[in-house]
């Protein structure tokens, strides 16, 4: 199990040394952030100040070199724009999304799973057609559209749930609504399906012949096996909204790191861009790494 | 006021009659069927597949999905009572507690993702005994049922059992509440012949102790020759024959059961022995195969005659579908010889091999796996000329597949059909016809043959002798089914734990077995006469010198 860790940390590492590279030559691409930081009738001196002070005037090789030296101490640069340590944003606005995305997936799998399962328990039923119909509704529903929607119904006509922001716990009532509903669709029907072929397994045939109560067959012996390919989809779904939800964290004006990430890469905020992606990564590889486990957890027959 | 229905017998079935509604439409699973089981008897309804046999105990243990199952008439009478007409949860206290039932496949039965110890458990916490009680309990039917190490079994999965434990856990979970009834369908058809011996022991054993009625479903006539009192013969949804086993087998009534008697193999004078002369088609020599720690193969030589049938038996883990393996070059051992009219297989190069590869066909044991279902039968056949185009031209590969096809017993017309469309036994045919598309020398046999049924069985070896003669064909013939090997083999290898331990001609191996384990092989294997299997039961009791505890 260990070993597991050790050569999937290793292997993650070396894509996140490809990642940030890539990223850095690709973000310089972009141009010289300069003229958007300096007003207008800004002097060339001032420019050329500005320039020497960020080192943009050296070659972007020695510019890289530089940063991967700050790097190695520990030091993601400073942001432009905030004037501070990048690391210290992103850590902020990660805290946000994490809290979101925490809150979303947990109301998610939980009504996923329970719908999704009395679905597959009586296929073609009332409940069933319901939870069917509902659910490819929501995994197809645009949530740029959905939000936008949200915000005129209980904000503004209704005036019940704020607009945008954080600061009480009903700013949090919308965001999290509009982003439960995509993967609340994806993964219950995903777990309808597993459940469906589990329950139509073997040992499931066994459980009805010792007498064993529906409610244990559905929770007991089926969704510990159905679970395995959710768990894939749920892992899927949070490192979606983990990597920024862009969209909703933009429409909601939520202070995340999906609309840092925008923010800071219309405004050539260098640094915080990569120390974006790193978080990011770092995040998806925990995400990753929980999905593995958990796999191992439920099923005795996986071991690494 | 309707007539209360009484009865006598622990558990009758009268007169029952299941539908199912299927896209194909409606199939009348079983129709009118009625039969009884009394404390203490052990009844066998025997069957092929199709035949309905395990729905009156799908109806019994109300595991029928409705839809697209429906019972249309008949009464259950368990106790007197008709259980068709309780509701669900006076059905559901009767599954387990009263009437319990074990599969043909543990390993998919019992569920993969919790410990055994708390699956044999739930039966009894499932019938209101309390957890603690019911775990102690769990520990002692692991003793009685005989797995070894019981307080470490309990904690474990089902995966890190064999196959026969597998089916003992099962056989503990269903006695664990006592039932009056135990219902086996199939209970050790995919066990060894020797674990099959030891489980129908234990099943008997657990009978005498609690005086449970059995049921038995199987399609195997040595298993009702060992093990039942009374038999029920059903074909095709209906009851064609029922009465004393012993009777039945002596004197059928019925012309199926007859059918049925006649198809069973291992029965008759063994053929003459041809003789042994000139070159070998194929030579092994010290073949051996290790997978990690596990040795497959351990030094393995024999040889294969132009024309000659050499069979390999052996028990799961044995390498017998390694050697078989080995021999195609579908899995290179690491070290050895195949020798093909004395050139090595293992030494050649791809471009050597792949001319090569016509001669060396196979055939696996499941026709459903090994054909790809997207493909019809004469893309499957005609596939082989598509890879080798300098065996047939393309105009003549209609002709040669309609050809084919009659060949192993099907129509010229089906070339067009799906495997889906097919029955076992035909799809098995079909794999056959493939094998032959190539016009090949040996043809390896991997279990061809065991998942049919007797009757499809004899069809397909007598097929398979058919072509050795017609066209000088040389077959390696893996099998565990020792009245099959011999009826068809010429020779026999035994192979125990990746080594040959006897090897000879049928008759030296099975009137006259030198090494113990080839003997305990051919006590095990269960004749279909229920007299000759009597008179062994005997003979293996004086053997062990008591009946074991």
């Amino acid at each position: 199990m260990k070993s597991f860790i050790g050569k999937r940390a290793i292997a993650s590492g070396v894509s996140l040394v490809v990642l940030v590279v890539i990223v850095f030559f690709l973000s310089r691409l972009t141009g010289d952030p300069t003229n958007l930081y300096l007003p207008i009738d800004a002097t060339q001196e001032m420019r050329d100040q500005f320039r020497q002070m960020h080192g943009f005037n050296d070659p972007l090789i020695v510019q890289f070199g530089r940063y991967v030296m700050d790097l190695v101490q520990g030091n993601f640069g400073n942001s432009l724009r905030q004037a501070r340590p990048a690391m210290d944003v992103v850590l902020e606005a990660f805290t946000w999304t994490l809290w979101l995305a925490v809150i979303t997936m947990v109301l998610v799998t939980i009504a996923a799973i329970v719908i999704g399962s009395l679905a597959a328990f009586r296929v073609g039923g009332v409940f069933d057609r319901l939870a069917t119909f509902f659910s490819l509704i929501g995994a197809a529903a645009p949530d740029f559209w959905v939000a936008i929607v949200a915000i005129v119904i209980f904000a503004v006509n209704l005036h019940v749930l704020p607009t945008s922001g954080t600061g009480s716990v009903w700013h949090w009532v919308l965001p999290v609504s509009v982003l439960f509903i995509r993967p609340f669709g994806l993964i219950l029907q995903v777990v309808r399906g597993s459940m469906i072929s589990v329950l139509s397994s073997a040992y499931v045939k066994t459980a009805r012949a010792k007498g064993v109560q529906s409610r244990s067959i559905i929770f007991v012996h089926g969704l510990r096996n159905a679970m395995l390919p959710v768990i894939t989809v749920i892992g899927d779904q949070a490192a979606a909204i983990l990597n920024g939800a862009v969209v909703v964290e933009t429409v909601f004006g939520f202070p995340g790191i999906g609309k840092l990430m925008i923010d800071s890469i219309l405004l050539r905020d260098f640094a915080v861009v990569l120390a974006v992606i790193m978080v990011s990564a770092l995040a998806i590889f925990i995400m990753n790494l929980l999905i593995d486990l958990a796999y191992a957890l439920l099923d005795p027959r996986i071991r690494y | 006021m309707p007539e209360r229905p009484t009865t006598e017998h622990l558990l009758e079935v009268r007169d029952l009659s299941v539908e199912f509604h299927t896209a194909a439409g409606t199939v009348k699973a079983v129709q009118n069927v009625s039969w009884h089981l009394d404390r203490g008897e052990t009844l066998a309804i025997l069957g092929e597949s199709g035949s309905g046999k395990s729905v009156s105990a799908s109806a019994i243990m109300n595991l029928i999905d409705m839809p697209p199952g429906k019972i249309t008439s008949g009464t259950i009478l368990f106790n007197g009572r008709d259980m068709l007409k309780m509701t669900a949860e006076e059905r559901r206290a009767i599954n387990g507690a009263k009437i319990a039932m074990i599969f043909q496949d543990p390993l998919a039965h019992l569920n993969p993702v919790y410990p055994v110890g708390w699956q044999i458990a739930e039966m009894m916490t499932t019938h209101g005994k309390p957890g603690a009680d019911a775990s102690a309990r769990a520990l002692d039917l692991l003793k009685r049922v005989g797995i070894p190490e019981p307080e470490a079994a309990m904690r474990k999965y089902p995966f890190q059992f064999s196959g026969g434990q597998r089916q003992r856990l099962m056989i503990a979970m269903a006695i664990a509440c006592k039932p009056d009834i135990l219902i086996a369908d199939e209970p050790t058809t995919a066990l060894d012949v020797t674990v099959q011996a030891q489980v129908l022991a234990l099943l008997e054993e657990l009978q005498r102790e609690t005086g449970m009625g059995l049921l038995l479903i199987t399609h195997d006539l040595g298993v009702v020759a060992e093990i039942a009192d009374r038999v029920v013969v059903m074909n095709s949804g209906h009851i064609v024959e029922t009465g004393n086993a012993a009777e039945v087998y002596r004197n059928p009534q019925h012309a199926y059961t007859k059918k049925l008697i006649d198809a069973a193999p291992g029965k008759g004078e063994i053929p003459a022995e041809r003789e042994r002369q000139g070159e070998p088609l194929l030579k092994a020599v010290g073949l051996k195969k290790t997978y990690g720690a596990f040795h497959a193969l351990k030094g393995v030589e024999f040889s294969i005659m132009p024309g000659e049938t050499v069979a390999v038996v052996g028990e799961s883990g044995s390498g017998k579908s390694t050697l078989a393996r080995a021999i195609v070059r579908l899995d290179d051992p690491q070290e050895g010889q195949v020798l093909y009219r004395g050139k090595d297989l293992l030494a050649m190069s791809a471009k050597e091999v792949f001319g090569l590869r016509r001669d060396l066909q196979m055939v696996f044991q499941d026709p459903t796996q090994s054909l790809n279902p997207r493909m019809s039968v004469f893309r499957l056949i005609s596939e082989a000329w598509v890879i080798h185009p300098d065996i047939l031209p393309k105009e003549k590969w209609k002709d040669r597949v309609a050809e084919l096809l009659v060949k192993v017993g099907l129509k010229p017309d089906m070339a067009d059909r799906y495997p889906h469309q097919f029955s076992g036994g035909q799809r098995q045919r079909i794999a056959i016809a493939r094998a032959l598309a190539m016009e090949p020398k040996l043809i390896v046999c991997d279990e061809a043959v065991s998942a049919l049924d007797v009757s499809i069985q004899a069809q397909v070896i007598a097929l398979l002798d058919g072509l050795r003669r017609e066209f000088g064909l040389s077959y390696l013939f893996i099998a565990h089914d020792l009245p099959v090997v011999r009826d068809f083999a010429d020779r026999v290898i035994v192979m125990k734990a990746g080594e040959i331990v006897e090897e000879g001609t049928v008759r030296q191996i099975f009137d006259a077995p030198r090494h113990p384990y080839t003997q305990a092989l051919l006590a095990a294997s269960l004749d279909p006469d229920p007299q000759v299997q009597a008179a062994r039961r005997s003979a293996r009791h004086n053997l062990e010198g008591l009946v074991p505890a």
